[in-house]
């Protein structure tokens, strides 16, 4: 039977997985952690579909497009907007507890930049119960899991640049392992923990998948594309759903004075909060005249994670956000049949760029996207590795990467890696952040240079072999690293703003030079960019 | 603030003093490791709530470390009925095992409208982050280590009670043996669960349907003499 490897047990991976299975083939499923432990988890705001009257598909299409700046694909938009009330319907029929309208219906909210109410949503955890209940299905239908698997390399022939599986560390026993199939799907998530303690992601999403897909010899599309989220906690970057603006909660300045329209898009609103903080030193988000009946009921985890981290009520008291990285719309480029340009590599959700968010994604189209494009993918990559499978070529990648971790249990350990993590974290948030310009984008380029060069003197402190947690660490620094230029090199290029990506010495749009999808690739080991269509 | 925290490698618990007031324990474990030992291993993630990661036991009672505030002199070890891999990170299998033991899963689902209050009889269950915490608190694992236990069980009845599940006898079977009838009702599930889900609620739950359908209280049906067969409400 053909194999397909998935790798990354998130929302994208799971719904891969059914629908790999479903299309007959066997299916394994490596993920670092636990499936129920990934970033999917933390979605609260919706999945977006037009499902009645009062809106329509071409809307949904061109609210989608609009946002995208440019740089989405209306073919590809056009097909997860069409197939958006059936992905919202397969995840009814698998259990997913949609919240209901006084109709019955699937209840939707207006999230930002959407022209009518699309989001369907499960209170404020539409991705923890939606994640749960892709986990069910796939041990329903008998899906193998492999966890605590940490994606070292995809595994590729060279010749015939065809990849045959992956290398990863078992985290718990320490040892090196490698998994071949005939095709593999990254599924791995994206970059945002890069931005360490100023990202409302979690800490495990290091973009470890597009890393290894760079290495493996795939392309990369529009990496300084990341989103920042308008609304987080100030002090710990955690989340406020898009969806307490949504209900009418509104942002309020250090005077307490409204100062822009709460339901623009993200880049828009998050912006405007970058400034206000700039120059008036704070913003809150007031949700207090929504009532406590309404706040308990609709964003529980709010209340409760502001009670924490911010020691406030927002029943009776304003909530200090700041804007914070939240999700990568920069990634692996994929085809229509969400192939990389490795052969039988494929990719989706975060870390793939589908081109529908292009340079600014709207809330609810995240959800959606790993449903439409995860059952798309694991139907492409069954009947590839159907038609495609692979016998058991020769290959170097497993003895290499057991020497590689041999090697840098062996680092010299002479600077704190942590201490480096934390400072790319505050470089990233001042200089790649809201708003860049070439000085800071190219100082930074310097700062990781330098620590490129440092790596062999850092290295894990731990020697254990077993569960060894600060090694993983590192190699996740590692992968940062290598991500974190290709975002900066990217940055630079692109000397116009659009999108999230908002240059302040080039505050212009530019589409006839600019107008494009930033390429990058890797050869020799050396990152070459190019701006195509 | 002085944390101690029971190591894998040695019996007594290392003390960590940290600098550090108001924040989670989350924070201060991250705190040692990046800043004073980096041997220290646990597990983490969303640091909001929502990945089930992070579950620990502190005092002896299971909490979250990202929404547990630290107390001077805190002992923080690792959660129960699992075997320890290292340090505060337990063997994770339970989680997958016991959920495929309990088919905790839907069989087949109806399409068409439902009422939000028929759905909200399911919404706290729905809400599980599969931590563990309430199978780490379980006493019945001292007896029998293949109970299917509250945060499959509660999975189940949150299947069997969705108002569009079509097939939701059909999941009453497979929680016949090492299932309900092993839960003695003691309630430790209960109190720990970060998400405020009562699996021994549910499970009492999962009794009623059963009983209805036929099926017995196997510890009550011997001898002959005192078969209650009592649905216990």
């Amino acid at each position: 039977m053909a194999k397909v490897l998935i790798i990354g047990g998130g929302g994208a991976g799971l719904v891969s997985a059914l629908s790999a299975h479903e299309a007959g083939a066997e299916v394994i499923v490596m993920t670092k952690t636990l499936p129920t432990r990934s970033q999917t988890s933390m979605a609260q705001g919706g999945m977006n579909a037009v499902l009645g009257e009062g809106d329509s598909v071409a809307n949904h299409i061109a609210d989608t497009l609009k946002s995208s700046v440019g740089l989405g694909n209306e073919k590809q938009i056009a097909f997860m907007c069409e197939n958006a009330p059936d992905a919202v319907r397969w995840c009814n029929t698998m259990g997913l507890p949609y919240s209901r309208d006084e109709s019955g219906e699937i209840a939707r909210r207006r999230l930002g930049g959407a022209s009518a109410p699309r989001a369907c949503y499960a209170q404020d955890y539409t991705g923890l119960k939606l994640l749960h209940t892709l986990y069910d299905q796939c041990l329903k239908a008998g899906i193998t899991f492999l966890n605590e698997r940490f994606l070292l390399n995809i595994i590729v022939d060279e010749a015939s640049n065809r990849a045959l599986g992956a290398t990863c560390l078992n985290i718990p026993t320490g040892d090196v392992e490698e998994i071949r199939a005939d095709a593999v799907i990254m599924a791995t998530g994206g970059y945002g923990a890069l931005y360490g303690k100023h990202s409302t992601n979690s800490v495990g999403s290091t973009g470890d998948g597009i890393a290894a897909a760079i290495r493996a010899g795939a392309r990369l599309a529009d990496l300084e594309f990341i989103q920042f989220h308008p609304t987080a906690l100030k002090s710990s970057s955690i989340l406020i759903s898009e969806s307490a603006r949504g209900a009418g909660g509104f942002l309020l300045n250090a005077k307490g004075e409204r100062f822009t329209d709460e339901l623009g898009p993200r880049d828009v609103v998050a912006r405007a909060i970058h400034d206000e903080i700039v120059s008036g030193g704070a913003v809150y988000l007031d949700i207090r005249h929504l009532g406590e009946e309404f706040i308990s009921h609709e964003l529980p985890q709010e209340r409760k994670l502001a009670q924490i981290y911010e020691g406030i009520d927002p029943v009776h008291d304003l909530i200090p956000i700041k804007p914070a990285a939240h999700y990568s719309m920069g990634g692996i480029e994929v085809n229509d049949e969400c192939m990389t340009s490795v052969s039988g590599l494929f990719a989706v959700g975060e870390c793939a760029n589908h081109k529908t968010h292009g340079a600014n994604r709207l809330g609810g189209n995240s959800l959606l996207e790993l449903v439409v494009f995860g059952r798309h993918c694991g139907k492409s990559a069954a009947v590839f590795a159907q038609k495609k499978s692979v016998s058991d070529i020769a290959n170097g990648q497993l003895s290499k990467d057991i020497h590689f971790i041999s090697e840098v249990m062996s680092f010299s350990n002479r600077i704190d890696f942590y201490a480096k993590q934390e400072s790319l974290a505050e470089i990233f948030y001042t200089n790649v952040g809201l708003v860049r310009e070439e000085k800071g984008l190219q100082s930074v380029l310097d700062a990781i240079g330098q620590m490129q060069k440092e790596l062999s003197q850092m290295g894990p402190k731990d020697k254990s072999k077993i569960c060894n947690t600060n090694l993983v660490e590192f190699i996740e620094f590692g992968n940062k690293i290598e991500l974190s230029e290709i975002i900066v090199v990217s940055a630079i290029n692109r000397s116009e703003s659009r999108g999230a990506h908002y240059r302040g010495d080039v505050p212009v749009r530019d589409d006839e030079l600019f107008g494009t999808q930033t390429i990058t690739w890797k050869e020799d080991g050396v990152l070459c960019t190019n701006l195509m269509k | 603030m002085k944390i101690l925290v029971k190591r894998s490698h040695e019996d007594a618990p290392q003390g960590f003093e940290v600098d550090l007031e108001n924040v989670t324990l989350l924070t201060i474990l991250n705190h040692v490791k990046t800043k004073v030992d980096a041997t220290l291993t646990y597990s983490q993630g969303c640091r909001s709530g929502v990945c089930g990661s992070c579950a620990v036991r502190v005092n002896g009672r299971e909490v979250l470390m990202c929404e547990y505030k630290p107390s001077d002199g805190d002992l923080v070890e690792p959660m129960r009925n699992a075997s320890v891999i290292r340090d505060l990170v337990v063997e994770s299998s339970a989680v997958e095992h016991f959920n495929r033991m309990g088919n905790a899963w839907s069989e087949a689902s109806r399409e068409g409208n439902v009422s939000e209050e028929a759905m909200s009889g399911i919404g706290t269950q729905s809400d599980c982050i599969l931590c563990a915490a309430c199978f780490s608190a379980c006493p019945v694992y001292a007896v029998n280590p293949d109970f299917i236990g509250p945060f499959a069980l509660t999975r189940v009845w949150r299947y069997v009670s969705d108002p569009r599940q079509t097939k939701s006898d059909e999941k009453i079977t497979a929680i016949q043996t090492n299932g309900i009838w092993d839960c003695t009702l003691c309630g430790e599930c209960v109190p720990v669960c970060p998400q405020g889900i009562a699996p021994k609620q549910d499970i009492a739950m999962l009794r009623t349907k059963s009983s209805i359908l036929g099926y017995n209280d196997p510890n009550m049906s011997f001898g002959g003499g005192l078969d209650f067969g009592a649905p216990i409400f």
